[in-house]
């Protein structure tokens, strides 16, 4: 067994980190945070042309053939910075979307100006009754000739507000809840009836609501067989929901980091309060979860390529859980150990809490893969 | 990153698993199979089974009996071991003072002590705690003075010394120099339970078992032959044996073993009909406990393959001796749990609970224990705070 970072890999990590430290302070993240984008399309270029973006697509695709490990070693490093530019959005999600669905076709038309830095993308996946489940599809795309007409609704888009194109899923065929009769449509984001609604999420990104009003697609827009989209939405919720646990190991070092120094520095009763037990243990028992936590999240990133379902699925969720029960008690008390300071706005210790809050609920929150986890073979 | 073991790691896997189907005598199969309570005598036979394998000391080099194993080899013995639900040996020959022996101890020492040890031939305690001392084990009082024959004469008392009452050797921490400052006046001896003055008393655990003894030393002599390293220099001594083999404190093997146990006790408890398997709610608590349990796996295996390297094992072994414990305590909470009216028996006669079930109340007591020996979790923590989140003191 071996969980050493290869020189190559060490030598990303350390790029991203002093990227982060230099271009990507988390001082930029608030100022973005009244920017009605919320984050730089010149930082998205040249997080591009630092080969980033083409991590994961293959070489055919116009990428660098890498391996989640590689992402998981930047999404880290992002997690700590607090970075806002939407990586999970286009390029594990959308852009994993038209890898998969998509012919060389659409890996031009798409992926190359994604991995240029050029567009970004949104997957609309998401709709209110569905919760956590991909297959849970009422927008329906009804065939007209050689077109769809597609009607409903997404919620939480990610980057919906700023994407260039939205990949969306609609029923052709069956009943909410199916596998089956599911398809991805590629629509620019100036489509007619196309209706995208900004929106905040609580950890100062945006997002966006999306609505489908009699929308008109040529079939030619449709990604891959009709109706035989499930199995990539399955295995992008498992891409989204690893992700989410390296960029919250990032999020809770950070955090972790971020108090332990505030102990050594805050004085109260005429010490050091680093210096009285009670918080000593409870930092301690920050550190401990979130070293279990990325013991998790490493086999998650391993296993997330796993060629069999159910491996992939039990590694990915038994990661989202640990993280969701690490990650939430990390951050909290990190607001409790800076005290009252700890839950003002002008404290960055609230804009972790407040990230690690809302990757807990992306993808699957600790009911859903504890629920997911217990219905696997190997339980 | 490669998060597999090689398949020569996986053919000895397999060779263990074999080999312990085969080997365990059946009335050892038979109580393994319900995690009953392994009896002393039971415990020594299946050493004697294991060293005629040549495995009972599997970190020992070849040339004292040992299986001269890699660290990883080791830790899969032991893990199979645990998870067949085997009798843990006692850990204070082979874990403790045999190691100590070999890195501090004279060549005579070697040659008298570790063959017997590795035989199963003479059966060893620890004696560091004392009243009142507790986790600050600097503070010992147990006193040993020279008596000008080139002997040490020694007076005090030992408590938690576990299965005293079957020992035939104690290896003591004494205090050689009261003057000098805490660490720095103990010395490491070896002292024969049946050198008059002696006294273990056994005290009943929660769990109903006679577990620990209080040790009584009245002008016991010990022969000068009989110190370990040093004199005054017992404590680096002490340092170095609460440092041996941290990559097995975790005990994942034995929580999954637990956690099995857990599983087949909620599937055959039923309430009006419906396993509690099958009860959404329970699933949730076994499945959320089981991911725990991955979680500390991994970083077991973590440690593992920074040993594999060749890196000695950090302050971060405390994370495993923290969570180790944890876990441990709360599967067989849960396993109480789900036992419902099951878990208010109490060392019954067979029969009047399901067979599987009947060690679980006495094994949760137990447990409890885990939190507070080897370093309690709180002087772990405070090894945590100070050397790796360097926090001021």
């Amino acid at each position: 067994m071996n969980f050493d970072l290869t020189p190559d890999q060490k030598l990303l990590e350390s790029t991203v980190a002093s990227f982060v430290k230099k271009e990507a302070t988390v001082s930029r993240f608030r100022a973005l945070r009244d920017d009605p984008v919320g984050w730089s399309k010149s930082l998205w270029k040249t997080m591009a042309e630092l080969g980033w973006i083409g991590l994961v697509f293959p070489e055919s695709a116009g990428g660098l053939g890498g391996s989640f490990v590689d992402v998981a070693i930047v999404l880290e490093q992002l997690g700590a910075g607090l970075v806002p530019e939407p990586f999970v959005a286009s390029v594990l999600c959308a852009g994993t979307a038209l890898l998969r669905l998509g012919g060389p076709e659409e890996h031009e038309a798409h992926l190359a100006p994604l991995i240029a830095g050029d567009t970004s993308l949104a997957l609309a996946w998401a709709e209110r009754g569905g919760r956590y489940d991909p297959t849970w599809v009422e927008t329906t795309a009804i065939r007209n000739g050689d077109e769809y007409v597609l009607r409903g609704e997404k919620v939480f888009v990610l980057n919906g507000h700023a994407a260039d194109t939205i990949v969306v899923s609609a029923r052709t065929a069956g009943n909410p809840g199916d596998s089956d009769g599911i398809s991805l449509f590629v629509l620019p984001r100036d489509t007619a009836g196309l209706r995208i609604k900004t929106i905040r999420t609580m950890d100062g990104h945006k997002a966006a609501m999306v609505s489908l009003d009699g929308v008109v697609a040529p079939a030619s827009m449709r990604l891959g067989a009709e109706g035989a989209a499930a199995p990539v939405l399955d295995e992008i919720m498992d891409l989204g929901a690893a992700a989410a646990c390296a960029e919250g190991l990032g999020v809770m070092r950070a955090a972790l980091g971020m108090t332990v120094d505030y102990l050594k520095t805050r004085e109260q009763f005429g010490l050091k309060i680093g210096t009285f037990q009670a918080l000593q243990h409870r930092a301690v028992d920050m550190f401990v979860r979130a070293e279990l936590a990325k013991s998790t999240s490493i086999l998650a990133s391993i296993k997330v390529a796993d060629p069999d379902p159910a491996e992939r699925r039990s590694a990915v969720s038994a990661a989202k859980v640990e993280l969701a029960l690490c990650g939430r008690y990390v951050t909290q008390q990190s607001i409790q150990l800076h005290g009252g300071i700890g839950i003002t706005d002008e404290h960055d210790i609230g804009l972790y809490f407040k990230r690690m809050h809302v990757l807990n609920a992306l993808f699957g929150d600790e009911e859903h893969h504890l629920a997911r986890f217990a219905a696997q073979p190997s339980f | 990153m490669d998060l597999s073991f090689t398949p020569e790691q996986i053919a000895f896997r397999d060779e263990v698993r074999a080999w312990i189907r085969e080997a365990m005598p059946p009335r050892i199969r038979e109580k393994a199979a319900v995690d009953g309570h392994f009896e002393h005598d039971e415990i020594m036979a299946w050493h004697r089974i294991l060293h005629a394998k040549g495995w009972v000391a599997p970190h020992w080099p070849a040339e004292w009996g040992g299986a001269g194993l890699d660290v990883t080899r080791r830790f899969i013995l032991t893990e199979e071991l645990e998870l067949a639900g085997a009798p843990s040996l006692s850990p204070f020959g082979l874990m403790m003072v045999g190691p100590l022996i070999l890195q501090f101890g004279t060549d005579a020492q070697r040659r008298r002590f570790l063959p017997k040890i590795v035989a199963g031939e003479e059966v060893w305690c620890q004696g560091y705690s004392e009243p009142n001392a507790g986790s600050d084990l600097a503070s010992l009082k147990l006193s040993a003075d020279p008596d000008g024959k080139g002997n040490y004469v020694l007076n005090g008392q030992k408590t938690w010394t576990t299965y005293a009452q079957y020992a035939d050797w104690i290896f003591v921490l004494a205090r050689t120099d009261k003057t000098a400052k805490k660490q720095s006046g103990i010395s490491f001896f070896l002292v024969d339970m049946k050198t008059p003055g002696v006294t273990a008393r056994p005290t009943l655990t929660t769990a109903g078992t006679p577990a620990f003894c209080d040790t009584f030393f009245e002008n016991v002599v010990v022969p000068g032959e009989n110190l370990v390293g040093p004199l005054h220099g017992g404590w680096t001594l002490a340092k170095a044996l609460l440092g041996h083999e941290r990559t097995y404190i975790a005990a994942v093997g034995m929580s999954t073993r637990v956690l099995r146990r857990v599983k087949r006790i909620a599937a055959a408890t039923t309430e009006r009909g419906v396993p509690l398997l099958e009860v959404p709610a329970w699933r949730s608590r076994i499945a959320r406990l089981e991911i725990e349990l991955l979680a500390l796996k991994m970083t077991n295996y973590r440690a593992l393959a920074s040993a594999e390297l060749g890196h000695a094992p950090g302050p971060e072994s405390s994370i495993l001796k923290i969570r180790g414990s944890e876990i441990n305590q709360q599967c067989y909470e849960l396993a109480m749990d789900l036992m419902g009216h099951d878990a208010l028996s109490w060392h019954n006669e067979p029969g009047t609970i399901p067979e599987h079930e009947a060690s679980v109340p006495p094994q949760f007591q137990y447990a409890r224990a885990a939190s507070i020996y080897g370093g309690s979790n709180e002087i772990q923590k405070n090894v945590i705070a100070k050397l790796i989140l360097g926090l001021p003191s």
